[in-house]
């Protein structure tokens, strides 16, 4: 199998869709004549043209509830967010009209857009530019979220997020734009709600979506290597929907469990998951869960420090450790 | 064309120098400004040097090219006039008289710098200078400054807001939504558009629709428009004074495009820097529009300095920027304690509402 890097397989992703149809239309700031503010959209104008991939002021607001307008009438926008960050100016649109319209319309109408961009800390570019909306998205019912943390994922969840017909926020993460992965030639799809394990294990389950998958399979390897503790991984990937069942999967088997958030702890993603599994598997717990997060303040930016802000492979060893 | 109103002082159409504000301006004062805009452009050029070196991170927007602007505009503030800009903010830090040391140490991330390390390039802040930021999102200033301008005119305060704003930013909504509340409520502030024709690589044509100039826009709102080639200090602090003069003497706003080039790349970072604009546009404007070039010219032309008192002042402030670099250097990181205050005022302060409820969730 080819590796290809987690941006080039959104950018295939994304080139694929466009082609198998003709409602698929990417809207952005700098997505088309400049490749991508971070190149996710590379050459795609250059193929496809004007009406495909359009340049868009500096307008969230404006531009993605025009496309939720659009999607009315049939148009499947994709919306790139040059950050996540910047989705605080089209909350409304996004939140309220496309998170509502739907049931407002008691199910007359809806919303098969894309919101897509990278939402993550770790790039020492200050609190504004560092969110991580994950949670707050799916804090609403109506929105789905999905937070890819390989190539291979990427490319098949941002084309089901396509072809989907309700509103889902893709949330990328510009640190593993340039990071290569496997991914095979041959057309695929990855359903939305289902969790991938990437790494078997039998000890303790590290339980994570985004980069922190990353963090946990290198807090993984550490922990068999040196403690002799072999951990599973396991990799939400889409948010909401959300694979309760593996998650329950994995606890069962390992009985214990860390949940590993980039984002911040108070009622993050990770916060849901550990309520659901003390409502869930409460006897089959040896030990409480135990969860590593951002430290809970905004992104400092002091290069120096931001990289302890988030969760390192240290903090999930040393968590994993006091339950075992 | 423009929208002139009665208030606004006849100024010739060629030569600002004769606008009052500038027929005033003592040889001092003069170079002052020269003084001011050749700081800016040595800070960030030793900056560039340290970021290409590695020793900041993120984004780094620099100023040079639109000194005139910042400088222009700052030198006329009063005491109780204020400032608020976006990310592309080290000019107009270092023009309300920031210091070079806490500029650079903030932008290498250390304690010393002027926001503690936690800001970084984009949000500086100097509220005892009356400047409020730095600000990382685009637009996102502009709610900001009119509520400034709010505020002094609440407080009875004859004074006035300076937002600066990139050409990009006037298709956020938030502007928009500024503008009807300053004209409606008539508020003392001064939108400065700094057109520098482009906002990250799209030009200006291919992202605001207009007539003649962005700053026509306000005609909608029937706020009075100005527009100003920024590569002319005089004609930037004319068309400023008199926008100011209306903030002040009739608490009305204004809205003022100041024409401008930036001559690197949107960000350090900006891949396409040499790509969406053509290579002899860039040199076209250094070699014929650049402002620091310009008002030294004229500085000469008027017998006020000689090149060699400005060589002189250029290498004592290049001396400077060198030196703002060992300090930043020299600087101690902030300790990792410090990621948990500047949150809250009332747990820094441990006041009662402070020590009240949990503030900080763990893992
Ligand atoms: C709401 C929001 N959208 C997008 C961005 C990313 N961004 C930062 S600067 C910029 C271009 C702004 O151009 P302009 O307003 O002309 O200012 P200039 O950079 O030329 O000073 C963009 C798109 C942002 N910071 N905030
Ligand atoms: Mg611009």
């Amino acid at each position: 199998m080819p590796l290809i890097t987690y941006r080039k397989a959104l950018n295939d992703a994304l080139a694929e869709e466009i082609m198998r149809d003709e409602n698929v239309v990417l809207l952005g700031e700098e997505v088309a004549r400049y490749n991508g503010a971070y190149k996710v959209t590379e050459g795609l104008w250059e193929r496809f043209g004007d009406k495909r991939v359009v340049d868009t002021p500096i307008s969230e607001a404006g531009f993605i509830g025009m496309g939720i307008g659009a999607s009315m009438l049939g148009i499947r926008p994709v919306m790139e967010l040059m950050f996540w960050s910047f989705a605080y100016v089209a909350w409304d649109q996004i939140i309220n009209n496309a998170g509502q319209v739907r049931y407002m319309s008691g199910g007359l109408i809806n919303c098969p857009i894309v919101i897509r961009g990278p939402a993550n800390g770790g790039t020492n570019v200050g609190a504004t530019h560092s969110h991580t909306p994950e949670n707050f998205i799916a804090n609403t019912p109506g929105l789905k979220v999905v937070c890819p943390a390989t190539a291979y994922d990427a490319k098949g969840l941002m084309k089901t997020a396509i072809r989907d017909n309700d509103p889902v926020c893709v949330m990328e993460n510009t640190l593993l734009y340039g990071e290569s992965w496997e991914v095979p030639e041959e057309e695929y799809t990855i359903p939305l709600g289902v969790a991938d394990i990437k790494r078997e294990g039998t000890d303790v389950s590290l339980i994570a979506h985004g980069r922190a998958v990353i963090t946990a399979l290198k807090a993984a390897e550490i922990l068999a290597a040196e403690h002799g503790i072999n951990a599973e991984v396991l990799d939400l990937r889409s948010i909401r929907p959300l694979d309760e069942e593996a998650i329950m999967k994995t606890v069962c088997k390992t009985h214990r469990a860390v949940l590993v958030d980039e984002n911040k702890p108070f009622c993050g993603v990770s916060a849901q998951i550990s309520s659901m599994i003390m409502e869930q598997c409460f006897d089959e717990l040896d030990a409480p869960v135990q969860r590593v997060c951002a430290l809970d303040a905004p992104a400092i930016y002091s290069p120096a420090l931001e990289p302890i802000q988030l969760p390192t492979a240290q903090r999930i060893i040393a968590k994993t450790l006091q339950i075992l | 064309m423009p929208s002139p109103t009665e208030d606004e002082v006849a100024v010739d159409p060629v030569d600002f120098s004769k606008a009052e504000v500038n027929a005033n301006l003592t040889p001092d004062e003069k170079m002052g400004i020269l003084r001011q805009m050749l700081r800016i452009r040595r800070f960030e050029q030793v900056s560039l040097k340290y970021y290409n070196q590695g020793a900041m991170g993120g984004f780094l927007h620099l100023y040079i090219g639109q000194e005139a602007v910042a400088v222009g505009t700052v030198s006329l503030l009063g005491k109780n006039d204020h400032v608020i800009t976006a990310y592309r903010d080290h000019g107009h830090a270092l023009a309300v008289g920031m210091g070079m040391n806490e500029c650079m140490a903030e932008l290498l991330g250390k304690a010393t710098g002027c926001s503690r390390g936690k800001g970084g390039s984009m949000h500086f802040f100097a509220p005892d200078k009356n400047y409020w930021g730095g600000h990382g999102i685009v637009g996102g200033q502009t709610p900001l400054g009119l509520g400034l301008a709010y505020g002094l005119k609440y407080h009875g305060l004859k004074g006035c807001a300076l937002c600066f704003m990139g050409d990009g930013a006037v298709n956020q909504g938030a502007y928009h939504e500024s503008l009807n509340l300053a004209a409606l409520w008539k508020l003392p502030v001064v939108y400065i558009i700094e057109n520098n024709k482009y906002s990250m690589g799209t030009t200006l044509d291919r992202s605001s629709a207009m007539r003649n100039c962005l700053a026509e826009r306000a005609d909608g709102y029937g706020i009075v428009w100005d527009i100003a080639n920024g590569e002319d200090l005089y004609e930037v602090r004319a068309k400023t004074a008199n926008a100011m003069r209306r903030a002040h003497e009739q608490s009305l706003p204004t809205v003022l495009e100041i024409d401008t080039y930036r001559y690197y790349g949107h960000s350090v970072a900006d891949a396409n820097a040499k790509k969406y604009r053509a290579a002899d546009e860039i040199e076209r404007y250094k070699t014929h529009h650049d402002p620091i070039r310009l008002w030294k010219k004229r500085l000469l032309e008027e017998g006020v300095t000689t090149d060699a008192a400005m060589d002189a002042m250029d290498d004592e402030i290049k001396l400077e920027a060198n030196a703002s670099a060992e300090f930043a250097l020299a600087s101690e990181n902030p300790s990792p304690e410090s990621i948990f205050e500047d949150v809250y005022w009332e747990v820094d302060n441990q006041t009662e509402a402070g020590n009240t409820g949990r503030h900080f969730f763990g893992d």
